[in-house]
């Protein structure tokens, strides 16, 4: 098919059986468009977070072919994998923040592991902290930080290398409607220049509120696909 | 420049882990400590015994004495042809009248005259003339008496005491044996290194985790773990080489006063002689143990 190139992510019947003999994902095909908005939803255990592990290539699928940007992703050499994740931020629940060192520090990171000079670390690190708001928190130290803002440092680094792709496993899951919902409006924007974002939630209101596309799994199956859609409690 | 900055960054974290590993650094520092420091003590012993062994060999030699009324082209074809020998070192030719005088002065010393007196000016060693030939390795002394007592004009061959023959199997034995000790040393400390890397890599696991994800490569996360171990291994070398350098002096007097009849054969290495190999030895063992020790970890660990 040529219009192939626009799509960023292709998934074709990918099937992911576990070693313990777990299928968690079985025969799931769809594709995602350079610079969309993607949630994917699901009950607990629906092979959600699989997904993304799959996009990081932390695991790789029992059968079927993921293409990333038009590349067959099997065919990225274990070498190469750190240079093809470098092109994916992501953000967990649980933040996945080290306690032993300043914010600043846990957003550099990301760009010390590809070798930035000291100064593009320092001017980079600032920009992306002023975008979520988190500026004067520079030197903090996360364990000080609320939930938000821990959530909003762990979506500092995972932007800072400006990814092309973002992606974000039940980010809002420890946060209250008021800090999930910013964390979302954050997310938008960052849609909005230019980034394909991929957010797994398990939270209604906010899915019926942002009227994006919608996938829905369930037991590893895909249920549903619809572009603007609801969470659509009634089809689980 | 991309490279550089990892370095400086690893070089931070592996300095950085050292610290907050503080107890297990401290174990594997001393433990590679005490290695190079018996290493050391060991290097004492082995390279002093081999320079005094060869200063024994060198003066322990073979006589060799004439037929009567030999002629001096015979003596002289003799001569030729033990410097021919490729494990002599020098043939020494002591004509008559020196083994006299020399045989004077050993036995009769302060009596010269009461000697003269009675011998008057003859020789009672006129038949004495001999070689003195020294010999490169003390275990190829049987072989070369056998040689020489075959030449024509040869009378007799003395070798020198069995006891210097020995010499050689003692030092050779204790050359093993303190090779033994010093390779289950090492392996100690290998040993320890990994397990010292091995905590870091567990404590620093969620870090190692986080770094994949943002992109991290191999290298880059094992960079530290490498510098800790090498860093643990260059100290743990130069301890010991310090204390090493402040006792030497110390021991070879202590030594010398304690076993002063000995004095002819105790002769020492100079500091400089033996430091200058003991340094460079001894820090690149401690970096090939911190070196080896890490990435052996690394292969059991970071299998990322
Ligand atoms: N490493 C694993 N080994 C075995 N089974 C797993 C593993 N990871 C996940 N699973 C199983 O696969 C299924 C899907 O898991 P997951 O993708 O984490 O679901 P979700 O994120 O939607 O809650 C579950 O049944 C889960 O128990
Ligand atoms: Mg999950």
């Amino acid at each position: 098919m040529q219009d192939n190139e626009e799509y960023i992510i292709e998934f074709k019947n990918i099937s992911k059986t576990y070693s313990e003999g777990v299928d968690a994902l079985d025969d799931i095909s769809f594709s995602i468009k350079k610079g969309e908005f993607v949630f994917i939803v699901g009950p607990s255990g629906s092979g959600k977070s699989t997904l993304i592990k799959l996009l990081l290539k932390e695991i790789e699928p029992t059968s079927g072919t993921i293409k990333v940007s038009g590349k067959d992703s099997s065919k990225i050499k274990r070498r190469n994998i750190p240079k093809y994740r470098r092109n994916i931020g992501v953000v967990f629940q649980d933040f996945r923040l080290l306690g032993d060192r300043s914010v600043f520090e846990n957003v550099a990171l990301a760009q010390r592991v590809i070798g930035a000079p000291k100064w593009r670390i320092e001017k980079n690190v600032a920009s992306v902290l002023s975008m979520v708001g988190l500026t004067e928190k520079l030197m903090t130290n996360p364990n000080e930080l609320s939930g938000g803002e821990q959530q909003r440092v762990a979506l500092a680094r995972a932007l800072v290398n400006r990814p092309g792709i973002l992606l974000a496993d039940e980010p809002t899951g420890n946060l209250d409607p008021k800090n999930a919902w910013s964390i979302m409006e954050l997310l938008d924007e960052v849609n909005k220049l230019g980034t394909t974002v991929i957010v797994v939630t398990h939270n209604p209101e906010v899915v019926d509120m942002m009227q994006k596309r919608v996938i829905a799994v369930n037991a590893g199956k895909l249920t549903h696909d619809e572009s603007k859609g609801g969470y659509a409690y009634e089809r689980y | 420049m991309k490279g550089i900055n990892v370095l400086l960054y690893s070089l931070k974290q592996g300095i950085k882990n050292i610290r907050q590993n503080g107890l297990f650094t401290l174990a594997s520092v001393g433990t590679i400590s005490a290695c190079l420091f018996l290493f050391g003590i060991f290097y004492f012993i082995v390279s002093n015994f081999q320079y005094m062994v060869k200063n024994a060999e060198t003066s322990v030699g073979v006589t060799v004495f004439f037929d009567e009324g030999i002629s001096d082209e015979t003596i002289q074809a003799i001569g030729d042809n033990i410097r021919n020998r490729e494990e002599v070192i020098e043939v020494k030719f002591v004509s008559a009248e020196e083994a006299w005088e020399n045989f004077k002065k050993d036995v009769f010393s302060d009596e010269e005259n009461e000697i003269s007196e009675t011998f008057g000016a003859d020789n009672p060693l006129k038949d004495s003339a001999s070689y003195e030939v020294y010999l490169n390795d003390v275990s190829r002394q049987g072989s070369l008496i056998k040689y020489i007592k075959k030449l024509d004009g040869v009378r007799e061959v003395k070798g020198s005491a069995e006891a210097a023959r020995g010499l050689g199997n003692i030092n050779r034995l204790v050359g093993y044996v303190s090779a033994a000790i010093i390779i289950i040393l090492l392996a100690v400390s290998v040993f320890l290194i990994n397990t010292t890397v091995s905590m870091g890599i567990v404590v620093r696991k969620e870090e190692i985790g986080i770094m994949k994800l943002v992109g991290a490569t191999d290298s880059f996360i094992r960079l530290p773990f490498v510098i800790e171990g090498v860093v643990i291994g260059i100290i743990g070398a130069v301890i010991p080489l310090i204390v090493l350098r402040f006792m030497y002096s110390g021991i070879i007097s202590f030594i010398a006063d304690k076993f002063a009849v000995l004095s002819d054969i105790l002769v020492f290495l100079d500091a400089g002689k033996v430091f200058g190999i003991l340094i460079p030895v001894s820090i690149a063992v401690g970096v090939g143990i911190g070196f080896a020790g890490s990435l052996w970890t690394m292969r059991k660990h970071l299998r990322v």
